[in-house]
């Protein structure tokens, strides 16, 4: 019978069925960072267990990590705490730990494609939701907590039911200007913030076919915002490409056996699918956030959402609430919105071609008065690229504050906060409130150029606009 | 390794409106500044419980002294969207809460209330919402959530509830923990293992 990726990884890595019927699932790949793994540890040591894998358990520093900041101690006590428990937790199991000093250090979403340790057809876990990403190789890839942590520490395995599978297709051309960010933002406004819950999403159809690898990961990335653990891009020539050479990428012989292998992990042609939606890319336009969720998206040349003319009382409640929040005028444009900060970075954006496309536009321009902009590589192999090729220069001489790898401001964790109720165009991936660490600061959620039209021009822009983007992507 | 088998959560209940809180919400970002889950309670819904520009407390529910002590936690749909961070239910069970009912869950944070023994069960809106009206009528009305028969009683009304299955099975068996199970499957981990080439030393 013909199956899917999803079904062919599962059945690969189920170990055996678990008295309350759920798999006892085999982790193949481990990854951990600073923030959600101390405590497993503790536990750990707490139970004399020995960690079952460290061969498979590769460690970064991420959310934490000033951006501003080499030299340790860290100003922040606390943030020093964890990353000496970290390292400590790394000696003591004998985890391969890609910190500062090794230049490979960045956001774990980040470093894991790029060392060429996420591939098709493995599982992976790490205590993050935006684990998904890894999901573009065609690996089966879950954010866990901390216990779980533990688990898959002490036995390389989880407890987990089996999720449905829903497809959902991309057709035809994205339009110049639209962007693997606005089809993430699309799907989840389409299908809502909890409209994937107890799925993994399969991502197909030519849009996806013909996506870069970083473009994959884009959208798999915030599969979780839509309410899936998973998502998922069938693996083909485009993913193997990228993997080649890669430092934990198999080399001669094995490569060959390598790519067959990850290529017979794709879905079946046939294969039953529990749900399949089907998206028009013409439909999709470059898309912003107005709201505290993810899904309370629009299109950059519609209006903010008047609780008014809701048709659903639990509609009207969260557009009233959001509003409240965001302090935006229901029914006026969302183009025009004045903006105090434009971030460029996060295990969403924080890749090469984010930066590429960014210097390519705002070369020679300015940002504008008033705005903080910063860009944040992903990681420290991102900017020594972006380095190589000017583009750090590029966004300097614009106007933006060129930083050192970590999450910086996607999450309040480091020094990188909003301050009060400033507004913030950001390529991260959540608008909740507080997220950008002031308990009023104000997410726009958006495409790495659009935040970039937005710094340039001082509120929310249409990209295509401020840049004449014609070229198709 | 026994562990309690969680038949049953009885206590009085406080009910926190709206949908998609997000675990952000439930525990800014900020505090999980920490190498142990200690301490965290105090940090439950901070942002919503203090005003960010005075620091003064907001009248949020779970500062009403009617509802102090109360160990159920009620809510809306989509409660607890977002991160995988165990901080969220870690902050809501040392505070104090040991059932959460809402309309529906995200599914990371389901799993991990379910791995620390806190039953989350799912009711209907119009059943929450005369849950809710009971406490706001006598907030000691006792809420008893029965994993077992999957019902929610308080103030002499029976509702429907529903704890999936295998979380049920795990709880109500007292294996919600399922390290010692997973430990007990190394030898078959192993032979799985064996198969996979990218796992070879």
């Amino acid at each position: 019978m013909p199956k899917s990726l999803f079904e062919k990884v599962w059945d690969a890595h189920t170990v055996r069925t678990l008295a309350n019927g759920q798999t006892q699932l085999l982790i193949g790949t481990h990854l951990i960072h600073e923030v959600t793994s101390p405590q497993a540890f503790g536990m750990l040591r707490d139970l004399k267990l020995k960690v079952a894998m460290p061969h498979r358990t590769f460690a970064t520093v991420d959310h934490i990590i000033p951006t501003d900041q080499l030299v340790e101690p860290y100003r922040d006590p606390l943030a020093q705490a964890m990353m000496d428990e970290l390292r400590k937790s790394c000696r003591e199991f004998g985890i391969t730990f890609f910190d500062r000093a090794t230049g490979k250090q960045g956001i774990v979403h980040i470093v894991g494609p790029e060392q060429g340790i996420t591939q098709p057809g493995t599982t992976i876990a790490c205590g993050d939701s935006h684990t998904s990403t890894h999901g573009a190789f065609g690996a089966i890839a879950f954010g866990i907590g901390t216990t779980q942590i533990r688990d898959v520490l002490a036995t390389q395995t989880m407890a987990l039911g089996k999720l449905k599978v829903r497809r959902i297709n991309v057709t035809g051309r994205l339009r110049p200007g639209v962007y693997a960010k606005d089809v993430i933002l699309h799907i989840i406004r389409v299908l809502g913030v909890n409209g994937g819950t107890g799925f993994a999403y399969e991502y197909g159809g030519e849009v996806f076919d013909r996506m870069t690898m970083e473009e994959r990961m884009t959208v798999c990335n915030m599969s979780i915002e839509g309410g899936a653990r998973a998502g998922y891009v069938n693996p083909d020539d485009t993913t193997c490409a990228y993997l080649k050479g890669r430092p934990y990428s198999p080399t001669g012989a094995a490569w060959d056996a390598a790519v067959a292998r990850w290529k017979s992990f794709a879905s079946d042609p046939g294969c039953r699918f529990d749900d399949v939606v089907n998206i028009a890319a013409a439909d999709i336009a470059p898309t912003v956030t107005w709201g505290i969720n993810p899904g309370q998206g629009i299109s950059i040349t519609e209006s903010i959402p008047d609780p008014a003319k809701a048709t659903e009382v639990d509609e009207k409640a969260s557009i009233e609430e959001a509003l409240a929040y965001m302090k935006l005028k229901p029914g006026a444009p969302i183009k025009g919105t004045k903006i105090d900060v434009a971030f460029i970075g996060s295990c969403t954006n924080g890749r090469l071609s984010d930066f590429q496309e960014v210097a390519r536009y705002v070369k020679g321009r300015k940002v504008a008065a008033g705005v903080k902009a910063i860009a944040v590589p992903g990681s420290q192999i991102v900017a020594l690229q972006c380095e190589k090729l000017g583009l750090d220069k590029i966004l300097a001489e614009a106007g933006f504050e060129w930083r050192a790898a970590g999450c910086s401001m996607c999450l309040a964790m480091n020094p990188d906060k909003l301050i009060g109720d400033q507004l913030c165009a950001s390529s991260s991936n959540r608008n909740f409130k507080g997220r950008q660490g002031s308990p009023t600061g104000r997410t726009l959620l958006m495409s790495p150029l659009m935040v970039a039209a937005a710094a340039v021009t001082g509120s929310v822009a249409d990209a295509r606009e401020v840049f004449a983007v014609s070229q198709s992507n | 390794m026994a562990l309690a088998k969680i038949t049953s959560v009885t206590g009085r209940g406080v009910c926190v409106p709206g949908n998609d809180i997000d675990t952000d919400r439930i525990i800014p970002a900020r505090f999980m500044k920490c190498v142990t889950f200690d301490g965290l309670g105090q940090y439950l819904f901070h942002d919503v419980r203090n005003d960010p520009a005075t620091g003064k407390p907001t009248g949020h529910p779970l500062d009403d002294p009617r509802f102090k002590g109360a160990t159920v936690l009620l809510s809306g749909a989509n409660f607890g969207c977002g991160s995988s961070r165990e901080h969220a239910p870690q902050a809501i069970q040392k505070y104090g809460f040991k059932a959460v009912i809402a309309e529906n869950f995200a599914e990371i944070f389901f799993g991990n209330c379910v791995t620390l023994g806190m039953p989350c069960a799912t009711a209907s809106r119009a059943d929450i919402a005369k849950i809710a009206a009971a406490i706001e009528r006598d907030p000691a009305t006792e809420i008893v959530l029965d994993v077992d028969r999957q019902e929610i009683r308080f103030g002499g009304q029976t509702v429907p509830a529903e704890v999936r299955a295998a979380a049920r099975d795990a709880l109500i068996n007292g294996r919600w923990d399922a390290i010692g199970e997973l430990l007990d499957g190394m030898e078959a981990m192993k032979t799985t293992a064996a198969k996979l080439p990218y796992l070879a030393v």
